[in-house]
């Protein structure tokens, strides 16, 4: 049996249900999503994005999918304590897939302001939801979002009116808790009307050990002006599979920072669309993975430079260790009347063995001939000369492969605008070198 | 303090020292000198353990430990310490963060706990003051962007924070302008004490005048050639070394 089909036949069997338990705006695009899936099926690794991904036997095991809105046996403040100290936030929590209304923050959100479950914000401003719902992810062009689509039921939606500024930053948890295998599709959108700002921190963390897989699409729309920042960490388990996209269109003089980091994972294949559509934008899209054993991380941009005067600065880093694998695929499309176009892309690598393997991949597409655009691509190992100058002073070769460790992850984090959130990165990457980290201080399995 | 005995050692397959036979005592300050490719450098890359460098034969013995089966970090932690002839720069890593962690290292080695935050930045200002480094440098990135002079100052500063027994200067003069010289043979003086020695490698008399040798040596081809008294440097600064190469039977 093919891969798709299971899932196929779960939409099919038991459709009603998926309906029943999600909101309208969602159902719509269902049917819709189901003949784009069944047409496009998963891709291959015959397919030259897909390569160094095996996404059918990703999905071909039996997973289990809680489509009737079972309730998880779980208060997630238990299992999770952030151990981001100084970082106030409005924190909320995904289970799987479904929002967790039961104890929300105390709002401190401005007026107007939404944060919150998926199915709630769209039942109550529907036309605002399906103006946004599934316009920057589309079904048609990936078998994922589609199958995501398709099966989708919750989520998270942050909403920012006009000119408001949403100070605080929001946290989104999203906890994986089952005893039983389960495979999880969940929705983020994020909507910053004219001049809003915000910022949103998305942590992944899996709380149990048996097998997750998840399915993740994100779409942000920055409005004209809009400043927003997207953060997100996965601390999630070896044993977990994450399909993750994030889909940004950003209008004139948006900026947009995103920000991915895994420090924990098992297989994981973030991709990043990013569309510039408005003069004077400007995106950052950055990130970094810390890998080793057998981890793998398959990171995809494409960044699309749609009109002048936009500007692009793209900067991804792995460290592998062991037999980790890690693939970079960067494209950058410039089109032909994007005049003034600044674009830049840097993808470097550590293998700190033999086994460790590391593809890369840059690919710029550039039809104005007024632009500055520039890509660099390295993997290397450490640098012996300063292991040794460090030995030299005491320091054993341990530590002095975490400090160059550290430090070349150091720009990325740099990158970070939450000061509070960047001083504890540069702590959990430094315990993740030191394998002090297999899972975040506030999981229960590892207490 | 350090007893070397007929030390072999190659690089690349090719031997470069040739049995060296050298003894340093606590308080006493050695000059190495000799000609371009003698073995000065290599004779101090080995003694701190630069992988680059095989032994062959040959005995070491620090304080009456075997060196040579010692790790580089350990020979640190046991007081050995060498002034690079050039120090590496290590971009992202900020020099307090660097010498917190060597500074921590040496003290487990002894078996006491870390030092304190405020502890640290007091000792960091009190060393800095020795070779007159700036703030700005000691919150940099090691080395990086350090122009030549600065590298050799925060070298000794290293010296400075770590304390060291034995300190090998391998050319800590060159590159520097007279200046600069003299603030960091000042702080060498500063760091003499009874209990600790040092060997300085350089090919001239100019750092001498500053750093007073108790003993000098001329390494040529890999051997200890000639050993005196501190006349000896101004000796070969006023000669040359051509003189050693005649007594040595040639040309």
């Amino acid at each position: 049996m093919k891969a798709e089909q299971q899932y196929i036949d779960l939409f099919t069997g038991y459709e009603d249900l998926i309906r029943r338990h999600a909101s309208d705006v969602q159902n719509t695009l269902r049917t819709q999503a189901l003949a784009d899936f069944e047409r496009l099926g998963f891709p291959s690794v015959k397919s030259e994005d897909y390569k160094y991904t095996d996404v059918a036997q990703a999905f071909a095991p039996d997973y289990g999918v809680n489509i009737n809105r079972l309730d998880i046996p779980v208060n997630p403040y238990d299992v999770f304590r952030c151990d981001v100290p100084n970082l106030s936030t409005s924190l909320y929590f995904v289970v799987n897939d479904t929002f967790y209304d039961k104890m929300l923050p105390k709002a401190h959100l401005p007026e107007g302001v939404y944060a919150g479950g998926m199915k709630n914000f769209m039942d109550k401003y529907p036309e605002v939801a399906s103006r946004y719902y599934g316009k920057a992810a589309l079904t048609g062009k990936d078998a994922i979002v589609a199958l995501n689509t398709m099966l989708a039921q919750d989520g998270f939606v942050l909403y920012v009116p006009r000119r408001v500024v949403v100070e605080r930053p929001i946290q989104l948890v999203n906890v994986f808790r089952s005893d039983v295998d389960t495979m999880a599709n969940r929705r983020i959108l994020v909507i910053l009307e004219e001049g809003a700002e915000a910022k949103l921190l998305v942590c992944d963390h899996s709380v149990d050990d048996v097998k997750f897989l998840a399915t993740q699409v994100v779409e942000i729309f920055a409005g004209e002006g809009a400043f927003f920042d997207y953060y997100d960490l996965e601390e999630s388990s070896v044993s977990t599979t994450r399909f993750a996209s994030v889909h940004v269109k950003q209008e004139a003089e948006s900026n947009v920072l995103v920000n991915g980091i895994t420090l924990n994972n098992g297989l994981t294949r973030n991709n990043y669309y990013i569309e510039l559509n408005g003069e004077h934008a400007e995106t950052t899209l950055c990130g970094m993975s810390i890998l080793d054993k057998e981890q793998q991380v398959d990171t995809y941009s494409h960044i699309t430079h749609a009109v002048p005067y936009c500007t692009s600065n793209e900067l991804f880093k792995n460290v592998l260790d062991d037999q980790a694998v890690g693939a970079f695929s960067g494209r950058i499309l410039v089109k032909e009347n994007a005049q003034k176009t600044e674009a830049y892309q840097t993808n470097r690598n550590l293998c700190a063995t033999r086994e460790a393997r590391m593809y890369s991949k840059p690919q710029l597409e550039i039809y104005a001939d007024d632009v500055k655009c520039s890509h660099g691509m390295t993997t290397g190992q450490l640098d012996e000369n300063a292991l040794f100058y460090m030995q030299s002073r005491g320091i054993s070769r341990d530590e002095a492969r975490m400090l160059l460790s550290v430090a070349f992850m150091s720009d990325v984090i740099d990158h970070v605008r939450l000061e509070a959130l960047k001083d504890r990165l540069h702590k959990l990457v430094e315990k993740r070198f030191r394998g002090e980290l297999a899972k975040c201080a506030g999981c229960r399995i590892c207490k | 303090m350090l007893e070397i005995k007929n030390l072999h050692a190659n690089i690349n397959g090719k031997e470069i020292l040739k049995g060296i036979n050298l003894s340093v005592k606590a308080g006493e300050v050695h000059a190495i000198m000799g000609p371009n490719g003698s073995g000065k450098s290599t004779l101090s890359s080995v003694l701190v353990g630069n992988p680059a460098f095989e032994v062959t034969e040959g005995e070491v013995l620090f304080n009456g430990k075997n060196l040579l089966e010692l790790e580089p970090e350990d020979r640190s932690r046991e007081g050995l310490f060498l002034s690079f002839q050039y120090p590496v720069e290590i971009p992202g890593v900020s020099m307090v963060n660097f010498m917190r962690a060597a500074v921590n290292e040496h003290r487990k080695y002894k078996g006491l706990d870390p030092v304190s935050a405020t502890d640290f930045l007091k000792l960091m200002r009190e060393k800095r003051a020795i070779v007159e480094l700036d703030n700005k440098l000691a919150s940099r990135s090691v080395n990086e962007g350090f122009s030549g002079g600065e590298k050799k100052r925060n070298e000794i500063f290293q010296m400075a924070m770590l304390e060291p027994k034995l300190a090998i200067l391998d050319e800590t003069d060159s590159g520097l302008d007279i200046d600069a010289l003299r603030v960091v043979a000042n702080g060498v003086n500063k760091l003499k004490t009874p209990e600790n020695a040092a060997i300085v490698i350089t090919h001239y008399q100019r750092l001498l005048d500053y750093i007073k040798p108790d003993i000098v040596h001329v390494l040529y081809k890999g051997r200890i050639v000639k050993t005196a008294g501190p006349e000896l440097a101004l000796e070969l600064e006023e000669k040359g070394y051509d003189w050693i190469k005649k007594e040595m039977g040639e040309e």
